[in-house]
């Protein structure tokens, strides 16, 4: 019986202990009205048969291997070195619980800290919580603890229209029960018409970096001007980004967040995905979700534990400001390894690598007849391509030749209809490139 | 794992210059940088790859894990995790598909969603399911958000109350509050039911008109099926209000009783517990959420729908919808569909006939250890349990000797402990939760070091009140970890 290991006289055996004379009889609680239902499902199949149909399902899909990718939009194909998944098939890291009992549990808790300690080096933040489910729920989290510092009083959010639709979307799912308004995205605008919103009701501005259209917008007066009007200012920022341009917290940031899936985690069809979560020091009681800290044992030996316990769900319940419990553990796990593989220098040289590609990508379209990019701003491994027909037209074109083109901005931007957000990163060769400029050209 | 080292940080190893990956020249023309944007340093540890690999394998060994033996914490329902299932989720139709993916591109990938959802609603008796929740927290706020959109549609948005029993996850309480509504909490009866008395007095009394609904788990968080179920959900559904089933014990359910016939009006189902999806240290969970007909138009979104029936020559289109009411995206993208195709390829080996075998096995180890467990340790509920059931973790003679204590000395015998002083409801509470996948001869070997300690805790109390002894590290300094607050070792990042 697939994973059930019991032969019938082990259960006879069990039944008699038990004083029941069949397994039937241990649920005589339930209604017998409603009891043991007839269930319409598919029969049973073996193992070799679930392999079969699993890989017949994942081959009717147009994946990173077969295609050249030039889709980005919140989901990115980066390299992953073989060690992050080896790692992450130990049974003693994926077949854990949530490290509740230390002594037994340190593997998971290093790593974790050390996920953490790697996440504040990123960010040039203080603290960073174990994580939440993704870069959008990060988000929703940041605005509560925004809401939280300002002790409710102040109600207004602000967002750049320059962050991710579906993060948005997702902070105002978290947030539609409480009194307060989030309010700047809805237009076209620049950074600095946001400022003019600032005021005392206000608890955070939010920007993205680089921004949902891959450009690296000037923040360091947005900074000052949220904290003259008593603000938290917070940054989505890409990690992968971070690994070339400056901090947040060296631009003024109070919380930083987003989506790590870049930093080792496959695209995976969208999830599981890393929301990380980096804060100053001075707001760190108010994070939300699990936080590692270093102590000692009982022999004064370095060891790591769960610390701030009280603030969360199981112990505060109805006083918790967020009921996160499962969080994104494993995949914190696969960022710990990448950073620690990629270290100091190769994130460096493969943030150039993801730069020079999109440039040279960028470039070249630019050049073409019917296609202009965007280079208003300085941008790294992303920018937006104005088209000359509907990006739906020209991405099926692409599909044909075995590449997937950029990402349809006119979705979620009335302005940018047949406009397109082109990703380039490591992985993709000049030759690939070339090929896409190429196609794109028989199409101006 | 015993005998495992403890290591050092990843700060504290490797040397400058040195990398763990080896990446390719630049192909391309270079681009000159912004330097006026770049950062000065970017302090990241510097270690080799066979380095990176050693010092993860050794913090690895410092980990219990089910694949090392029995981890009956209850309410985590921590079963086998299937291998094939990791095969599965590796593969690059899987592994390497984007989640924008034009829908003519990831027919497989939808085709799959659709069919769990219909699954998961068919084995708990929904209308509707959605698979977005990323963890069974965000399935409950997906939940309660819910019934608070459908009450403000019936222009009945007064009804802010959400009832909760003393005995509920500590999710469900915070989940009401995030959603801007308010917890009444409902006290436990000496059976461990929920009060009747004290339901139908906030049932009708004068609260009745802001009563929204009631989260309940079932069975109990105490593994014990509520004999009054029924009467609970027409108590408070007369009321106006909604019933939520947190799905967290749902693996005592599968085959034996559909929440969706017994009246529920929403449920959350967690793929980590019930369905095998491996708990990771933490996560990654799913949260994915069934509901009635009422409900099905306020789902997250977006859900997977059949957009272009089959013809004769060519399979049905499966594409993403959002509901007509949807209470919105709960994250990016679709969900976990990492878990959500485990879930898959489990529901798949088990089948129509199988699924029930699943809890009837949890159910029997649960009463099997229970019935071994009692002759040694007070047992609260004199009842058959569910898929888990409480101990007190009290003995006779030893009363210096608490939960925590059996806990910590269980890991001397090789076992991960209970989960300890959950349900609040009951003192010293010890909740076990062996699961199906356990064989009778380690469930055995558990009863004999429950014994074993409770013989201890008579004779030599010291040795439990100092234990463990042989985990790689002993007893922590909590309050030195609150108070010291040392979160991060990375070097001193250029001033502010």
């Amino acid at each position: 019986m697939s994973y059930i290991p019991h032969t019938d006289s082990e259960a006879e055996a069990m039944l008699a202990e038990i004083g029941a004379g069949s397994i039937e009889e241990l649920f005589e609680a339930v209604p017998a009205s409603h009891r043991f239902p007839g269930l319409n499902l598919p029969p049973p199949m073996s193992e070799m048969e679930v392999a079969a149909e699993m890989l017949a399902i994942s081959e009717a899909n147009d994946h990173g291997q077969d295609f050249a990718m030039f889709r980005g939009a919140g989901a990115y194909h980066h390299f992953i070195p073989s060690a992050v998944n080896h790692i992450l098939l130990r049974g003693e890291f994926y077949t854990a619980y949530t490290p509740y009992q230390p002594e037994i549990s340190q593997g998971t808790l290093q790593a974790t800290y050390e996920y953490q300690s790697m996440m504040c080096a990123l960010t040039g933040m203080d603290a960073a919580n174990a994580s939440h489910y993704d870069g959008a729920t990060s988000l929703a989290e940041a605005v509560t603890v925004a809401l939280e510092v300002a002790r409710h009083r102040r109600r207004k959010v602000i967002f750049s229209h320059a962050i991710h639709p579906q993060y948005r979307e997702v902070a105002r799912t978290y947030h539609q029960g409480r009194d307060i308004r989030i309010i700047g995205d809805r237009g076209r605008g620049e950074i600095v018409d946001l400022l003019e919103m600032l005021d005392d009701n206000t608890a955070m501005l939010a920007v993205q970096y680089p921004n949902f259209f891959g450009q690296i917008d000037e923040l360091a007066t947005v900074a000052e001007a949220a904290h003259a009007a008593g603000a938290l200012f917070v940054v989505v920022a890409n990690p992968m980004a971070l690994s070339l341009f400056k901090s947040p917290g060296e631009l003024g940031a109070d919380i930083v967040v987003g989506e790590a899936q870049p930093m080792g985690v496959p695209l995976g069809f969208g999830g599981p995905y890393l929301g990380y979560f980096a804060i100053r020091q001075n707001y760190v009681r108010r994070i939300a979700g699990r936080i590692i800290g270093e102590t000692l044992d009982a022999d004064g030996k370095r060891a790591f534990v769960m610390t701030l316990r009280p603030r969360e769900q199981d112990i505060k319940r109805e006083r918790a400001s967020s009921n996160i419990c499962t969080n994104q553990g494993l995949m914190a796990l696969a960022a710990s390894v990448y950073m620690a593989l990629m270290g100091k220098n190769g994130l460096r040289r493969v943030g150039e690598l993801n730069y020079h590609k999109a440039h040279y990508a960028a470039e070249r379209i630019h050049r073409l007849d019917g296609f202009s990019v965007d280079t208003s701003k300085p941008f790294f491994n992303e920018f937006v391509v104005a088209c000359p027909r509907p990006v739906a037209e020209i991405n099926a074109a692409l599909l044909e030749e075995g590449i997937i083109g950029g990402y349809d901005l006119g979705q979620h931007y009335y302005h940018l209809d047949s406009h397109m957000l082109v990703c380039a990163t490591e992985t993709n060769g000049k030759d690939e490139i070339d090929r896409l400029v190429e196609v794109l050209g028989g199409l101006g | 794992m015993a005998s495992a080292e403890l290591q050092p940080l990843i700060y504290d190893i490797g040397a400058a210059g040195r990398s763990g990956v080896n990446l390719p020249e630049p192909d391309v023309p270079l681009s000159p940088l912004p330097t006026d944007l770049m950062r000065a340093d970017l302090p990241l540890p510097e270690v080799g790859e066979v380095q990176v690999v050693r010092h993860f394998v050794k913090l690895s060994k410092l980990n219990y894990s089910i694949d090392e033996g029995l981890y009956p914490l209850g309410s985590c329902t921590m079963k086998y995790n299937p291998k094939v299932n990791e095969d599965a989720a590796r593969l690059p139709g899987f592994a390497q598909l984007h989640p924008l993916t034009d829908e003519d591109g990831c027919q497989g990938a939808l085709f799959l969603m659709h069919e769990l959802q219909r699954w998961l609603g068919e084995i708990s008796g929904f209308e509707a399911v959605s698979l977005t929740p990323a963890a069974g927290a965000q399935g409950e706020f997906a939940g309660i958000l819910m019934i608070r959109r459908y009450h403000i549609d019936r222009g009945e948005g007064q009804r802010d109350f959400i009832l909760v029993p003393n005995s509920a996850h500590g999710t469900n309480p915070a989940t009401v509050t995030m959603a801007g509504m308010e917890v009444r909490e409902l006290p436990a009866d000496s059976q461990g039911n929920v009060d009747m008395h004290a339901l139908h007095a906030a049932c009708e009394g004068e609260l009745r008109d802001r009563i929204a609904g009631m989260m309940i788990t079932v069975p109990s968080t105490l593994g014990l099926f509520e004999s009054t179920i029924l009467e609970v959900i027409d108590t408070v559904q007369d009321a106006g209000g909604m019933m939520y089933m947190d799905g967290a014990n749902m693996n005592a359910l599968m085959g034996v009783v559909k929440p969706g016939e017994l009246g529920f009006d929403v449920m959350h189902y967690n793929l980590h517990k019930t369905f095998s999806t491996p708990h990771g240290g933490g996560g990654p969970g799913s949260g994915a959420v069934g509901v009635n007909a009422k409900l099905a138009p306020y789902l997250p979104g977006p859900i997977v729908a059949i957009v272009e029936e089959e013809a004769d020559d060519s399979p049905p289109l499966y594409g993403f919808v959002m509901p007509q009411k949807s209470i919105g995206r709960m994250k990016a993208f679709h969900g976990n569909f990492g878990m959500h195709l485990r879930a898959y390829a489990y529901i798949r080996v088990y089948g129509d006939s199988g699924i029930r075998d699943v809890t009837r096995y949890a159910v029997l180890n649960a009463n099997y250890l229970r019935a071994k467990l009692m002759r040694t340790y007070p047992v609260p509920y004199p009842r058959y349990c569910g898929h888990e059931f409480v101990l007190e973790g009290h003995i006779d003679g030893a009363d210096e000797v608490h939960a925590l204590d059996i806990s910590k000395r269980l890991m001397d015998y090789g076992f991960h402990p209970p989960t300890n002083y959950f349900p609040l409801i009951v003192p010293e509470a010890l909740l076990i939760e062996p699961t199906e996948t356990e064989v009778k001869e380690d469930l055995d070997a558990f009863v004999e070091a429950m014994e074993s300690i409770a013989d201890e805790a008579r004779t030599e109390p010291e040795t439990l009140l100092t234990a463990p002894h042989t985990a790689p590290v002993r007893r922590l300094d909590e309050v030195r970890a609150a108070r010291e607050l040392v979160l991060c070792c990375a070097p001193a990042m250029p001033a502010h």
